[in-house]
């Protein structure tokens, strides 16, 4: 079968997406005749930049239910995280050194928890469950009267997930505690309201949401006022917050991206489930010994991370080349470690060797899965032909039982 | 609209827009991706990394893509752990506010760093009285004469002082002389970064021959776009990163890299010598401006015994407060700045000018003209007219 769609298929939403080209008509202009630097404040170039990040800043302040003065521009979700932890930590450090995180985040959010770890901060790193969701109750029991600060992540980037941010939120706003979470994969997926799920700090991020790249912002809360201390320095922009000419063209592309997003949401929510469950049930339920990695229910419909028994892992990713997919998050994915979140989730080691990540989005087409659906059938079948343990296991071998040789 | 005001940011040139925009259409693009898409991003990110290796003489030096320049000075003075670090009062806010504790040295009346002043510093934070005692004849030689030993508070590492002195001021245009710097800082066995932002465009940036260990530029004051610059460090050179993640520019600053802004960049970093072609000219219309002022008055150009950025110029109108002048020039349509532009909104007077020993009453008066590649005589012309008219509308106010 031919299909009639350019290959290789990108199902890969979650390491990056492609610009909306509407996202990019808007920025044009800023590239060229506005060019201005929205800081300077001597001339009409200037004013020009300025207004339009004013307005950019609106659009994505209203998608998450704050106001615009609570918005930095940073270059990213990585800064943004990075930024949080540490400029709460750093702030507060006198009264509290307690920080409390969960073993799926990101990486940067892990690792600048490292840094401060080795700054001399307490850390307590929350378990998942098989589900890949935190307990509540574990979350109220670490909490101390040290406590600076809670970092739980909205959507999973690996797995999809949707940890309770509202159960959450009105825990560490009981107890006193600021509340972080990285959304970069939930901001515009999904609605997310900072007062409604009594969020302080909120990292997101423009090239999740068919925006630029080298744009984001951190939501920092103004009532009650949290206050941390910057980790780039200089000329004050951003309330002093965050150093740095301001990129306009990005910035506007990201305040219009967040603007779709909003005014989109509900039918792309829609679009995206019908397809996800399309390809769950041709791939999942009917191709044996596929299991879905996380809660079933509690999750984003565009990510779906399957395992695929007895196969290996490698050769399924050559095999399926066709599909633009990932193994785990982007920025690891080079590396042929299995996934610490799958680990994390009791995932033994060769499924999440043999687990893909398979991202569906804004552009993803039926005509597009159902030939993902067609390649992955056809090749599953193949692959497990040639594999000694689909074989045993056909022959009723409990694999469990056998003892591997050491090599 | 004539726009006056090219150190603050520049028009992206044309060539640069065509490497964005395909850059953008060409999404999506992660270059931590293993698939095509992501090893063709990487290739935009690479090539970039190679035309900044070749045009600033950096071969072989590490190149960590940040988010600004502003990120890029952070990153220099912030991320050397255990190091004495030496600025000069005139320094962009990006480096003063982030080297916390550092040693400030001042400037003279024309903006240059005091080299006698340095070397003071730079003696303080060693010792010579525990150098070798003996020359290579065998004669015991006087404390002063000796080599100079690493103080001992600041010993434990290979080196133990950063300074870190633009190579031009963005206000004043004022150019230091980093190669003598450089040259005497390592003498100490120190180590120099520069902060290279307003100098790239304007003058030949070279990171060889200035000798330096540390350089930093941004993209979008020479025609590329916002939203990206870079550290430029020699091998060799230990820093800590401040934003910690996925490991990316070797793991020295995390994040997906801004692909599209970096394909810029390169865009940039390659139709660099079109500026360096006009540096003349525009140096020629400088000073023409200049010389036509200070003809109308005795305005006063700071800087203007030193060794300057061909574009820049930084000058008084007497009498006449500079938030009114630039309210002035912007309703004539010409759009002037009265400083850096980070800071342009605050009303405090420059601490690049007061570092001069400027009077304030004196430096209330400055606004900065930066010429871009684009500006022409007729421009300058309609510009000293306005500024004489402005001048002379004032004073007449002011008399009567």
């Amino acid at each position: 079968m031919k299909p009639n769609i350019k290959l290789p298929i990108y199902l890969d939403y979650q390491a990056t997406t492609p610009m909306d080209p509407r996202v990019l008509e808007v920025m044009i202009p800023y590239f060229t005749e506005k060019f201005g630097n929205p800081h300077s404040r001597s001339h009409s170039y200037g004013w020009e930049a300025e207004a339009a990040v004013e307005k950019a800043r609106k659009q994505v302040a209203d998608l998450i239910g704050a106001s615009e003065k609570e918005i930095i521009f940073t270059s990213g979700a990585t800064e943004s995280n990075n930024m949080a932890l540490k400029g709460i930590a750093h702030f507060y450090k006198d009264k509290k050194d307690h920080i409390i995180t969960v073993v799926t985040e990101h990486k940067c959010v892990l690792d600048a928890c490292r840094h401060l770890e080795q700054e001399g901060f307490k850390l307590t790193y929350l378990p998942v469950g098989k589900n890949g969701l935190i307990d509540l109750q574990d979350l109220k029991n670490a909490i101390t009267d040290r406590t600076a600060i809670v970092s739980i992540m909205a959507i999973n980037n690996e797995i999809g997930v949707i940890q309770d941010l509202k159960e959450i939120g009105k825990i560490t706003r009981e107890r006193g505690v600021f509340f972080h979470t990285d959304a970069a994969q939930g901001f515009g997926k999904i609605p997310l309201n900072v007062e409604e799920m009594n969020i302080d700090l909120m990292s997101i991020s423009g090239h999740k949401i068919y925006g630029p790249k080298g744009i984001g912002a951190l939501y920092v809360r103004r009532r009650p006022r949290v206050r941390l201390e910057p980790l780039i320095n200089g000329g004050g922009q951003e309330r002093g917050m965050r150093s740095g000419t301001l990129p306009t063209p990005l910035i506007v592309g990201f305040g219009e991206a967040a603007a779709i997003a909003q005014k989109e949401m509900p039918e792309e929510y829609a679009r995206v489930k019908r397809l996800s469950d399309k390809f769950y049930n041709a791939v999942a339920r009917e191709i044996p010994d596929v299991f879905l990695n996380g809660d079933e229910t509690q999750r984003y419909p565009g990510n779906l991370n399957l395992s695929f028994a007895y196969i290996e892992g490698e050769s399924m990713i050559m095999a399926i080349k066709d599909l633009a997919v990932s193994s785990g998050s982007a920025c690891t994915s080079a590396s042929l470690e299995p996934s610490y979140v799958l680990r994390s989730l009791g995932v033994e080691e060769e499924m999440a060797h043999t687990s893909i990540r398979f991202g569906i989005g804004r552009f993803t087409t039926e005509a597009e899965i159902d030939y993902a659906i067609e390649v992955i059938r056809s090749n599953i079948e193949k692959l497990r032909q040639m594999s000694p343990l689909w074989e045993m296991v056909q022959e009723g071998v409990d694999l469990k039982s056998i003892e591997w040789a050491a090599h | 609209m004539m726009y006056l005001d090219n150190n603050a940011t520049t028009a992206i040139k044309p060539q640069v827009k065509k490497a964005v925009l395909e850059a953008m259409e060409h999404s999506p693009l992660n270059p931590s991706s293993v698939h095509a898409s992501g090893r063709a991003a990487r290739k935009i990110i690479d090539n970039a990394r190679a035309k900044i290796a070749e045009v600033f003489g950096a071969g072989g030096a590490d190149i960590i893509f940040t988010g600004s320049g502003t990120e890029a000075n952070n990153l220099a003075v912030s991320g050397v752990k255990g190091y004495e670090v030496i600025v000069s009062a005139t320094e962009h806010s990006s480096v003063l506010k982030a080297a916390k504790n550092a040693r400030i040295l001042p400037v003279e009346e024309n903006g240059l760093v005091n080299l006698a002043e340095l070397k003071k510093v730079l003696d303080s934070c060693h010792s010579r009285e525990g150098g070798n005692p003996y020359s290579r004849d065998g004669e015991v030689l006087a404390v002063e004469d000796r080599p100079v030993a690493m103080d001992s508070r600041l010993r434990g590492n290979d080196t133990s002082v950063l300074v870190s002195i633009m190579l031009a001021n963005n206000e004043t245009g004022v150019i230091q002389p980093i190669k003598e710097i450089a040259a005497l800082v390592h003498s100490y066995g120190g180590i120099i970064h520069t902060d290279a932002v307003q100098a790239v465009g304007k003058i030949s940036v070279d990171m060889a021959d200035l000798g330096v260990d540390m350089l930093s530029i941004s993209a979008h004051k020479f025609g590329g776009s916002q939203g990206v610059g870079a550290l430029i460090m020699r091998k060799g050179i230990t820093i800590s990163p401040m934003i910690v993640g996925g490991g990316q520019e070797l793991s020295l600053r995390a994040g997906t890299e801004n692909v599209a802004a970096i394909a810029g960049f390169g865009s940039a970093v390659e139709n660099l010598q079109e500026n360096l072609d006009k540096a003349e000219e525009i140096k020629i219309l400088r000073d023409y401006m200049e010389e036509r002022i200070k003809s109308i008055v005795s305005a006063r150009v700071f800087g203007e015994g030193a060794a300057r950025l061909p574009n820049t110029s930084c000058f008084t109108m007497p009498g006449v407060k500079s938030e009114v002048q630039v309210i002035e020039f912007d309703l004539a349509g010409i759009a002037v700045s009265s400083g850096s532009a980070c800071s342009s909104g605050k009303v405090a007077a420059s601490h690049v000018l007061q570092a001069m020993g400027v009077a304030k009453p004196e430096a209330e008066t400055a606004i900065r003209i930066s010429l871009g590649i684009n500006n022409t005589k007729v421009e300058i012309d309609k510009f000293i007219e306005v500024w004489r008219g402005l001048y002379n509308r004032a004073n007449q106010r002011n008399a009567a």
